[in-house]
């Protein structure tokens, strides 16, 4: 057997606790970052059968997915949404574990605050209890979504039970055109394996054109790996990354900052390490995408157009693209720059920081939203927000006719009252475009932060290329 | 953890692909604090028109579907938000079988987690079992975990895969907590280990 390892063998290899019979580990867990939706469970389990959490110091919660986005700091109106917040206040306060509060400046989405609060560091194991953990594999550390049984296992025994999966690797090498984005890198890859095609694997991204990403873009293409069927996305650290975490509050400080940078640079996988999977895609080749269907798979560039069920390799294709269409309102054949659009959300954890705010800001400067459409800007966190409002992005999209939102999931997931209407069509920079994400028979194109604003200034979708500056 | 030994029922099939874990449960159940009563938010959008009205096409409307125990389903299946809602809905309806070609990494864990059985099987005998399920005169079927069959109404047999580890764990219906307290010397030696090497992941709190 190779003694090279990958990047992703070197962090499930330093982490394993036992190896059990059957061919699971048991895998020791660094970071375990939590929210009010799938945290109570394991707290409610914990209280009836008496078990602490086995370290604090290795949680940190937030509130972000219930919680509205505007009249910040009055009561939640909906009871459920205020019952669920109320309980992760006091299962927090009650079991000791850190709680960056409603109203400080720090909370925002949990994927944006493990980073910025310097939580999320390479080499280490982050769950949490959202598939979009994916996105903190940027760093170069192992994080992967779970579910309500596994936060309380990792809150009972800082260990999760895993079984190894497989390592896959995509390649993407060359320059990216100008006014093409990470998210159009991650839907482009997406088109490519299918929303299966990672399925049972950790995705590692490789080459020059991942290397030129800021953490940003970094973390906007980790974050859809789940959409790819893979738990884990992975790029290996580099300068780009320890200037990131330098100086965070979590992160490690001066007297161990030299020994940890020692440690990450031993990370990134070693020359002639095997991959069990491999893709490679060519960065020149990427155009803006606009997902046209309801599955992030249903992708296609701008100047392309809606498939034809007709033109479908077997029936099951056919009926999905079909059902798809119907879904979604559309005729096959149809240019992907002729669909009209009603409303633009720009955020979410895939999207919502400070470049994608810059991004849409760049476009919406001095123009102004196309009539009929309303479009609304979630800053990813309370830091987010205030750099921006530093920059004074929030006063050019206002002018431009944007609404500014406080920070949190929002129409990402709907949960919280931001949402669409039924028949709705929506350009959002969010993750997901399911049916009925974003709201009951509302309609989701996913787009990058530039392309949406330029939709929503147009009315239409259109080639972020074409709006000159 | 309920254990998992038989199940005997109607099968519905919902054959298409990549059914994400919204379509098994929306937004909309997931703000409560409780498991209870989520059946009833079961394939949600596909089952209740925008009036809140059954729609009676839609299969788990139908008899004998109502009383569905197992579920045929399409590649992919439970993609999307790691949401344990979607098992706790399937269990709360009374689906506790899932046989599909394909599964989501994420709700394939939460399943074993809450003594859900899914069945890995390749396509073509998955839509021979669909066949059966669409006419309700053949749609019974009986999961046996220990003989690792499904028997099916016109007399045959079909037997499939699944890992010791999973059975043994469904079948006894094991509390992976407790068992992994257990190894709690083995745990605070490795964290012995990792700090004295990366003390700096040990924080004040």
């Amino acid at each position: 057997m190779s003694t090279q390892k990958t990047l992703f063998d070197k962090i499930w290899d330093s982490h394993v606790v036992s190896e059990n019979d059957d061919g699971t580990s048991l895998l020791y867990i660094d970071m375990h970052l939590t929210h009010e939706v799938t945290s109570w469970p394991g707290f409610e389990s914990m209280r009836v059968s008496g078990r602490p959490v086995r370290r604090t110091d290795a949680v940190l919660a937030v509130p972000d997915h219930v919680i509205p986005t505007t009249r910040r700091g009055e009561r939640i109106e909906d009871d459920q949404a205020r019952i669920q917040f109320e309980t992760l206040l006091q299962n927090c306060a009650e079991f000791n574990v850190p709680l960056i509060p409603l109203m400080d400046e720090r909370q925002g989405i949990v994927h944006i605050i493990g980073p910025e609060q310097g939580a999320t560091q390479p080499g280490i194991t982050l769950v949490c209890g959202d598939s979009h953990t994916a996105t903190h594999g940027a760093f170069g550390c192992l994080a992967f979504g779970i579910g309500s049984s596994e936060v309380e296992h990792v809150l009972s025994t800082q260990t999760l039970v895993q079984k190894r999966p497989k390592n896959m690797r995509i390649s993407i090498d060359g320059e990216l055109p100008l006014g093409v984005t990470g998210k159009d890198m991650i839907l482009a890859i997406i088109g490519t394996i299918g929303t299966a095609g990672g399925t049972g694997h950790v995705i590692e991204y490789v080459g020059s054109a991942i290397r030129a990403l800021s953490m940003e873009g970094r973390m906007t293409v980790c974050n859809m790996t789940i959409e790819g069927g893979a738990r884990a996305g992975l790029i290996a650290p580099d300068e780009t990354t320890f200037d990131y975490v330098k100086g965070r509050a979590m992160a490690p400080s001066d007297a161990h900052w030299d020994a940890a940078l020692d440690y990450w640079r031993s990370l990134p996988s070693d020359a002639g390490a095997s991959y069990d999977k491999e893709v490679s895609l060519d960065a020149e080749a990427i155009a803006p995408q606009v997902t046209w269907g309801t599955s992030p798979e249903d992708v296609a560039p701008i100047d392309g157009r809606v498939p034809d069920p007709a033109a479908a390799a077997d029936d099951k294709q056919k009926s999905a693209i079909q059902q798809a269409l119907d879904y979604m309102d559309l005729k096959a054949n149809q240019p992907i720059a002729d669909i009209k659009i009603d409303r633009a959300f720009i955020g979410s954890c895939t999207n919502g920081r400070i470049e994608d705010i810059r991004a849409a800001a760049e476009v919406a400067k001095g123009r102004t939203l196309a009539a009929g459409v309303s479009a609304m800007v979630v800053p990813g966190s309370g830091l987010v927000k205030a750099q921006a409002e530093a920059e004074g992005l929030d006063k050019i999209l206002v002018a431009a006719g944007f609404e500014w939102r406080d920070p949190g999931c929002s129409m990402c997931i709907a949960m919280n009252g931001d949402m669409l209407l039924p028949g709705e069509r929506c350009a959002s920079t969010s993750n997901r475009n399911f049916r009925g994400r974003q709201g009951r028979d509302g309609r989701t194109h996913l787009v990058s932060p530039a392309m949406a604003a330029a939709a929503a200034i147009e009315g239409h979708f259109v080639d972020v290329r074409d709006l000159a500056s | 953890m309920k254990k998992f030994t038989t199940l005997s029922g109607p099968a519905a099939a919902l054959p298409m692909i990549n059914v994400d874990t919204d379509q098994i449960i929306p937004k909309q159940y997931l703000s409560a604090i409780t498991r209870a009563g989520l059946g009833k938010g079961l394939f949600h959008d596909f089952r209740y028109d925008s009036d809140d009205k059954e729609k009676p096409d839609f299969v788990l409307n139908r008899e004998p579907y109502r009383n569905a125990k197992i579920l045929l389903a399409g590649d992919n299946f439970a993609c999307g938000s790691s949401r344990e809602h979607a098992p706790w809905s399937l269990d709360d309806f009374g689906i506790r079988c899932v046989i599909a070609p394909g599964f989501a990494d994420i709700f394939f864990n939460n399943c074993v987690k809450n003594g859900l059985l899914l069945i890995v099987m390749e396509e073509a005998k998955v839509n021979e079992l669909i066949a059966l399920a669409d006419n309700p005169q053949s749609c019974e079927m009986a999961v046996d975990l220990e003989a690792q069959t499904v028997s099916l109404a016109d007399g045959s047999v079909v037997s499939f895969e699944i890992e010791a580890a999973r059975k043994h764990r469904l079948m006894n219906g094991l509390d992976d907590i407790e068992i992994t307290l257990q190894k709690d010397a083995e745990i605070s030696a490795f964290e012995a280990r990792q700090k004295a090497a990366l003390p700096w992941l040990y924080r004040a709190v």
